[in-house]
């Protein structure tokens, strides 16, 4: 028997892996998960130490784009105001599928302690929210946790199909 | 014997209130105590009428007819050396006096002083705009129409600065519900999905003490998370904290500790 002889059905016998479509699809959307810059208040202070060095979401491939063209998901970091909603909701309708939102922090999930005339009691009344992040303001590790339960949760989603219509509207 | 109020749900409301309290009023003293702010309401009196004059918290307060806003305004900032206007809004006093009033907040860098001018206007009533002398009135002016609907006249560009410009309403008269009216509740949905789309995203919930554990809608569980949605009123599934789904991840390889180097030669 040559010594070369390979066992292709070993590790490392041939460069080819096995796996379905989804998984190889999804393994690139949840490992490329491109966000909008979208820091409304203190909030995005600590989306940008997330995105900066120390906590550096580039490893995940979360890379902050300022695009919504470009952007697959945004991170609602901040107090809405009532002035501010319809753009939001054009940002979020200008983002290409398959687009999520992660609210960040307690002003964005419920307008937190800014119950008052002028803010949104909740982005969720403007766009779908697929993740609700709480804290005031929540530290780097927090949407850090935030951005690894997305991965799982694109990773749980069939990927052929386009998605499905979020409960708002 | 102090009234009985409903003690449940205190927790969203505040049920103490003293009836007897007294705002504490700064003390005010006479003009005349004071040279410099003496010679400048002489220069005032001698133009214009001043309905009155006293000095509170070491500046000098003068009460003005509102028709006479600008003149004054001039004069103390021609002849008087009061070169700054560092703050000028309204006060509601609709409630008590039917009436607004506008205050000038002065500055005088050679003279080290501040003087607030006052005047008192109607509702309905229009006052002219000082954008001509100080550039910083521009704005602030713009504030004051947006937040208690005073109409500046002669200003050069009259328009909402805070809030939208579609919205109704003047949010700071003391009459503006702090959770806005109707129409603030439903800015964002009318604007934006329209009227017939009210039904469907409810009410705002304006409630900071609700809470309601079965709720997995509007409520993250920490440290047990499930899914959005689910019905947890039968006893909840344990889901301990997972950053990676057990089996592992497709092309992903988990960090393990024992095998990482540590770089103990910073100069490598």
């Amino acid at each position: 028997m040559a010594q070369h002889q390979v066992n292709y059905l070993k590790d490392g016998g041939l460069p080819v892996a096995l796996t379905t479509i989804d998984k190889v699809v999804n393994w690139g959307r949840s490992n490329s998960i491109w966000a909008l810059t979208y820091g409304l208040a203190c909030c995005g202070i600590e989306m940008m130490a997330s995105g900066a060095s120390r906590y550096d979401f580039d490893r995940f491939g979360t890379i902050f784009r300022a695009s919504p063209r470009q952007a697959e998901l945004m991170v609602v970091a901040g107090t809405l105001t009532k002035k501010h909603a319809e753009f939001i909701r054009r940002l979020y309708d200008q983002m290409t599928e398959p687009k999520w939102v992660i609210s960040m922090g307690s002003c964005a999930n419920t307008g937190g302690m800014f119950n008052t005339y002028a803010t949104v009691q909740g982005v969720d009344r403007v766009i779908p929210v697929d993740l609700y992040l709480p804290g005031c303001a929540p530290r780097p590790e927090t949407l850090q946790y935030a951005v690894m339960m997305l991965q799982q949760k694109i990773r749980k989603e069939p990927a052929s199909r386009s998605q499905k219509p979020k409960r708002l509207m | 014997m102090r009234a009985y109020t409903p003690k449940d749900n205190v927790q969203a409301k505040s049920y103490y209130t003293d009836r007897f309290w007294v705002a504490p009023q700064v003390a005010k003293s006479q003009v005349s105590d004071d040279a410099v702010f003496t010679a400048d309401l002489e220069a005032i009196k001698a133009k214009f009428d001043v309905l009155d004059a006293y000095i509170q918290v070491e500046q000098m307060v003068v009460v003005i007819n509102p028709e006479d806003n600008y003149d004054v305004l001039e004069l103390l900032k021609n002849e008087c050396g009061y070169t700054q206007l560092s703050e000028m809004s309204a006060i509601d006093w609709l409630a008590t006096e039917g009436k607004f009033e506008i205050f000038y907040q002065m500055l005088s860098m050679t003279k080290r002083k501040r003087v607030r001018i006052k005047c008192k206007i109607d509702e309905k009533e229009a006052i002219r705009s000082v954008e001509k002398l100080f550039r910083s009135a521009d704005w602030s002016e713009r504030e004051m129409y947006d937040m208690f609907g005073v109409v500046v006249n002669n200003h050069p560009f009259m328009k909402r600065i805070l809030m939208p410009e579609d919205w109704e309403g003047f949010p700071l008269r003391k009459t503006y519900p702090l959770q806005g009216d109707e129409f603030a509740a439903w800015y964002e949905v009318d604007k934006i999905f329209g009227k017939e789309a009210r039904e469907i995203i409810g009410p705002e919930n304006r409630d900071p003490a609700r809470i309601d554990r079965y709720d997995t809608q509007r409520f993250s569980r920490l440290g047990h998370e499930v899914p959005f949605g689910t019905d947890i009123s039968q006893g909840e599934p344990d889901t301990p904290l997972v950053y990676q789904e057990q089996e592992g991840v497709f092309m992903v390889e988990k960090f393990d500790a024992e095998k990482s180097v540590v770089i103990s030669d910073r100069q490598r």
